[in-house]
């Protein structure tokens, strides 16, 4: 009995192969486009989790400085005389040619068998790691990276995280110019007891716990919940799809049900029957769309990858691999999504009545509630969205409101195309034109859930493209003032930076130092900058707000500003105290825009950052010379000092690199634009395609009163173009919503900053363009079967007609 | 006796209140007979065939099938009972649409378990579809469709064959012809027919006849 019940069921599929691959094809890639984004965030995660243990860090304890900064080598033999197990490590950043790492110094001979990244005591390895060159040891890729420059020798070591070496400390403190210096102290697990407490061997230290998630677990969770939002939202467009192919499926298949339940078969086991006929294709479209998943995600993850280097100085490897959570996932996510599409389906099936015969008008009927409740919801999820907007924070209040905003637009959608095309009806003049409109508004119910899908896609679009757009805007504005010096010159050594000072006082008309130092300010890792009291700043930089004389309190040393992402994580605003490294305190006169870094920054005036790290690197400066002769000042200045290429950079160059790694920043979530409106474009064409068949008893009797097919299937196109250009409308507000939500909540959560909206229209209208194209598209194929349709085939529909 | 109705009540919910269109009706049929039920449109005679096939249940009264009172039964024994006992020939066809001919013709026989390919062999010969057994209800004539719901519920072997106005959706010549064939086939296998007819001349070709007037037999 299953198994007959079964292959009638099964048949429906035999005989409408491209209904099937409109299912199968919208669950995989809607199973797709979420696998994606759950490979590339799974791949970044180990990485970081792999950051987070380097060295054991996830097991062992550490002492560091609460500020931040480096200690001196002496507090590590004061540890170890009053009987401490510790070990030193230093750790920093460096540039080799053009690649810059992460280099991370230790001692071999006291280090804990925890924190064993590499063994380089094998054999006679250790000598050489302990002298003069020293051996770098880096991941695969890294050392592949490595290879065209100039470094010490590099071994290969599995289980590094990319974008880091790791060297002997001393080896380390030459490479960062940190002479005796440390960065942090690995404790043994086992402390001898009666060892001298830390408060009184090295009270500048605190004890840092064990933590299984590093800063850039933290700092990058945001972009994150970011990507998986975007994957959420590509597969609810995807399911979009996959609701409409069940319910015209199940709608079609009504009256077999019927006769199924008349010749005995009970409703429950006709049930179990769909719900395994779904679990199955579920499964199979899960299959190809986590592998479709995995193509989709190793062409978007070298992007990610860049995106998480420039904007959070994260390393993730350009390569997938296979993970089996993924797939687990994908699957289980595959299965989900289906049952919930079919849920309603099911729901009514359960219920369908033995007896009543088709009834399309009960159907109407029931599809007129089913738009009022519609309307009903769509009007809650709306005021629950402006409820949160007005009150909630936080980023989880920004997806909410989302969502809310999404699905309450996307149900309010059918209602308000009802109304347009009532009043459509009550304009037009003519039989033809009244018909068009009337059997234009009974066609919506079939086709108001891919239009619902195509709306979510085109408002994502315009939401995203404004985002991004008005990004741009303001960081190429921001760009022009924060690179305001005409070149940017970076010297080897302290002799040298001050030879081409020397050499520069003549020949510029003012040089910059740009000197920092790195450390904690309010818990969050920060750069501290010292600047000069000139022009260049007071000019052009890019303050947000600022107390009056701001600059001549900078300059004075009374005063700091800080970026806007430290301002924004911490709740620090004009007037507030900080703490910086070394425990000295300063009252913020400022925040400015610090687009595209993952970091806190504080700048002070030059002569106080001097006055409390005397030892600052003070390798780098801008320089200030008239446009038109700098290009010679820095061919003489590589020639002078050999200074290689990277080394004296022109603004420009700058700039194109900030405005590369921006691009780059966007192209996924561009991507995944794409493919949500590619995905909704589909699901038009689907449902158009499906409803064709079923329309023809509609479109005969039309026919036979005399209007030729030809013209007909004009008017189908015509329908298509219409309903599509109705949502484009329907989809700007909706989009621009969505935009200033992005910008005023989600990016100032997930990135530390907010942006000015500007509006676009040229851009809309490429999107509308576009969506009409695709709605052509999706409406031609069924027009054209319309067109050439023989004659006997509309005449088998009255022979047909009951 | 193989069916036995008692006292049957039957009400519909409408706007003007409840619509009585069964009144203490009862009705009895022996195996290997057949029983015309007639009466004008609107008068029930769809509704009671639908009590006796377990398709609804009735407010009131009892129906012996074989026996055991199909009254109260669940969806599954019910299920069984139709897939088992009883045929049903409505006027619309009910095929499958996307199964062919012969898969038709085999489907109620192998859901209720019993296939037999050699009776199924004697039905679409005897029914005139031998030639358009891969052919799809689609490609049938409404004569032909009709033929095939009808091989596919006596494939079955029913005891009792319920026909709701088999022939109302053919021509006169047509349903003459299909008729005969059902008639002679049922009687061959020996089931019990309640067939639902308009018709009075189709009527008196049955073993015997009820008519339904105001919820009451007469
Ligand atoms: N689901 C229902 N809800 C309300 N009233 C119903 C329902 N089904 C049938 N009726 C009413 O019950 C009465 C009997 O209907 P039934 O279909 O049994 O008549 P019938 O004798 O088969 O008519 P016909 O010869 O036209 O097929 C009719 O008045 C009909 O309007
Ligand atoms: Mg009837």
């Amino acid at each position: 009995m299953v198994w007959t019940g079964l292959t009638a069921l099964l048949s429906h599929w035999r005989r409408r192969p491209v209904q099937l691959a409109m299912l199968l094809l919208g669950l995989s890639l809607a199973t797709a486009l979420w696998s994606a984004v759950q490979a590339i965030n799974g791949e970044a995660r180990a990485s970081y989790d792999r950051a987070a243990a380097i060295l054991g860090q996830d097991r062992l304890a550490q002492l560091v400085r609460e500020d931040g900064a480096r200690m001196d080598q002496q507090e590590f033999v004061r540890l170890r005389r009053a009987g401490w197990l510790a070990s030193p490590v230093i750790e920093g950043e460096m540039r080799f040619g053009d690649v810059r790492l992460r280099v991370l110094g230790i001692d071999p001979l006291t280090l804990p068998p925890q924190a064993q990244q590499v063994d380089v005591a094998v054999g006679d390895e250790l000598l050489p790691f302990i002298t003069a060159p020293g051996v770098l040891y880096a991941a695969p890729e890294t050392a592949t990276r490595l290879t065209e420059q100039a470094t010490p020798p590099v071994r290969v070591a599995e289980g590094l995280p990319p974008g880091t070496v790791l060297t002997d400390i001393g080896q380390a403190q030459v490479l960062l110019g940190a002479k005796d210096k440390i960065s942090r102290l690995l404790l043994w697990p086992d402390q001898p007891i009666g060892r001298a407490p830390l408060e009184v061997t090295a009270p500048g230290l605190t004890l840092r716990e064990p933590s299984e998630t590093g800063d850039l677990a933290r700092l990058t969770d945001s972009f994150h919940l970011n990507l998986t939002a975007f994957g959420f939202l590509a597969f609810a467009v995807g399911l979009f799809i996959v609701h409409s192919a069940i319910g015209l499926a199940f709608e079609q298949r009504r009256p077999v049900f019927r006769t199924l339940r008349a010749l005995g078969l009970p409703a429950r086991v006709l049930v179990l029957l769909l719900i395994a006929e779904l679990l199955t294709f579920a499964l199979l479209a899960g299959l190809v769309g986590v592998a479709l998943g995995y193509v989709v995600a190793s062409a978007l993850l070298p992007d990610v990858a860049a995106t998480l280097r420039g904007l959070y100085g994260a390393d993730v490897p350009g390569t997938l691999l296979i993970r089996p959570a993924v797939w687990a996932a994908g699957l289980a996510i595959a299965v989900i999504g289906t049952l919930v599409a079919a849920a309603q389906s099911l729901w009514r099936l359960w219920h369908l009545p033995l007896l009543a015969a088709a009834q399309p008008r009960a159907w109407a009927r029931a599809s007129e509630r089913a738009l009022r409740a519609q309307g009903v919801a769509a009007m809650v999820l709306l005021l629950t969205a402006a409820g949160i907007a007005h009150f909630g924070s936080g980023l989880e209040a920004g997806f909410a409101l989302l969502a809310a905003l999404l699905l309450g637009a996307a149900l309010a959608l059918p209602l308000v195309l009802t109304g347009i095309l009532h009043l459509g009806g009550r304009l037009a003049r003519g039989p033809l034109a009244e018909w068009f409109w009337a059997d234009t508004r009974q066609q919506l119910p079939g086709l108001s859930l891919a239009l619902m899908a195509l709306l979510l896609a085109l408002a994502v679009n315009v939401g995203v493209s404004t985002m991004v757009s008005s990004f741009r805007l303001t960081f190429t504005g921001w760009l022009d003032q924060r690179l305001a010096s005409e070149l940017y010159v970076t010297a080897r050594t302290e002799a040298e930076a001050t030879a081409i000072r020397d050499w520069l006082a003549q020949r510029s008309d003012a040089v910059l130092p740009i000197w920092s130092i790195e450390g904690r300010v309010a818990g969050q890792p920060a750069a501290i900058y010292g600047v000069a009291d000139h022009a260049t700043y007071r000019d052009n930089w890019p303050i947000l707000s600022a107390v009056p004389e701001v600059w001549d309190r900078i300059a004075t040393g009374d005063g700091a500003l800080i970026n806007e992402q430290l301002a924004r994580r911490q709740e620090l605003g004009l007037g507030d105290q900080i703490t910086l490294p070394g425990g000295w305190r300063a009252s913020i006169v400022g925040v400015y825009a610090d687009y595209g870094n993952p970091i806190g920054q504080v700048i002070i005036g030059i002569d106080t950052l001097l006055q409390h790290y005397s030892d600052v690197s003070r390798l780098r400066y801008a320089i200030r010379i008239a446009p038109g002769k700098a290009e010679a000042l820095a061919a003489g200045l590589r020639a002078e000092f050999g200074l290689p290429a990277q080394n004296v950079i022109d603004q420009a160059g700058i700039k194109v690199f900030s405005l590369k790694v921006f691009e780059r920043t966007f192209r996924v979530t561009a991507a995944l634009n794409v493919l949500t409106l590619g995905v909704a474009g589909l699901a038009m064409f689907a449902s158009l395609m499906t409803l064709s068949g079923m329309r023809l008893p509609q479109l005969a009797p039309v026919c036979a009163m005399g209007l030729p097919r030809r013209h007909l299937a004009w008017l189908e196109l015509w329908r298509g173009l219409l309903l599509a250009g109705l949502t484009m409308l329907a989809a700007l507000p909706v989009g621009i919503g969505l935009a200033f939500v992005l910008l005023a909540v989600v990016n100032v959560e997930a990135f530390g900053w907010r942006l000015p909206m500007h509006l676009f229209p040229g851009d809309w209208a490429r999107l509308a363009a576009l969506a009409l194209l695709a709605a052509g598209l999706a409406a031609a194929a069924p027009a054209w079967r319309l067109a050439r349709l023989s004659p006997s085939d509309l005449l088998k529909v009255f022979a047909h007609e009951r | 006796m193989l069916l036995r109705l008692h006292q049957i009540d039957k009400f519909y919910p409408t706007g003007e209140g409840p619509l009585h269109v069964l009144n203490g009706i009862d009705l009895s049929l022996e195996a290997g007979k057949s029983l015309a039920l007639t009466g004008e449109s609107g008068s029930g005679k769809s509704t009671l065939l639908h009590l006796v096939a377990g398709l609804d249940s009735p407010d009131a009264g009892e129906i012996h099938l074989g026996g055991t009172n199909i009254v109260g039964l669940n969806d599954t024994a019910l299920a069984a009972l139709r897939r088992g006992t009883v045929g049903l020939v409505f006027q619309q066809f009910n095929l499958i649409p996307s199964l062919d001919v012969a898969a038709n013709l085999a489907f109620q026989a192998r859901l209720a378990g019993r296939p037999d390919p050699a009776w199924l062999k004697v039905l679409a010969k005897r029914l005139g579809l031998a030639q358009v057994l891969t052919r799809y209800p689609e490609q049938l004539s409404a004569g032909q469709q009709q033929r095939v719901a009808i091989g596919r519920t006596l494939a079955a072997r029913p005891r009792l064959v319920l026909a709701d106005e088999p022939t109302g959706n053919l021509d006169e010549a047509t349903g003459d012809a299909v008729l005969d064939l059902m008639l002679s086939l049922v009687a061959e296998t020996g089931a019990a027919l309640l067939m639902v007819t308009h018709s009075n001349r189709l009527a008196n070709r049955l073993n015997a006849r009820v008519h339904l007037h105001a919820g009451r037999l007469v």
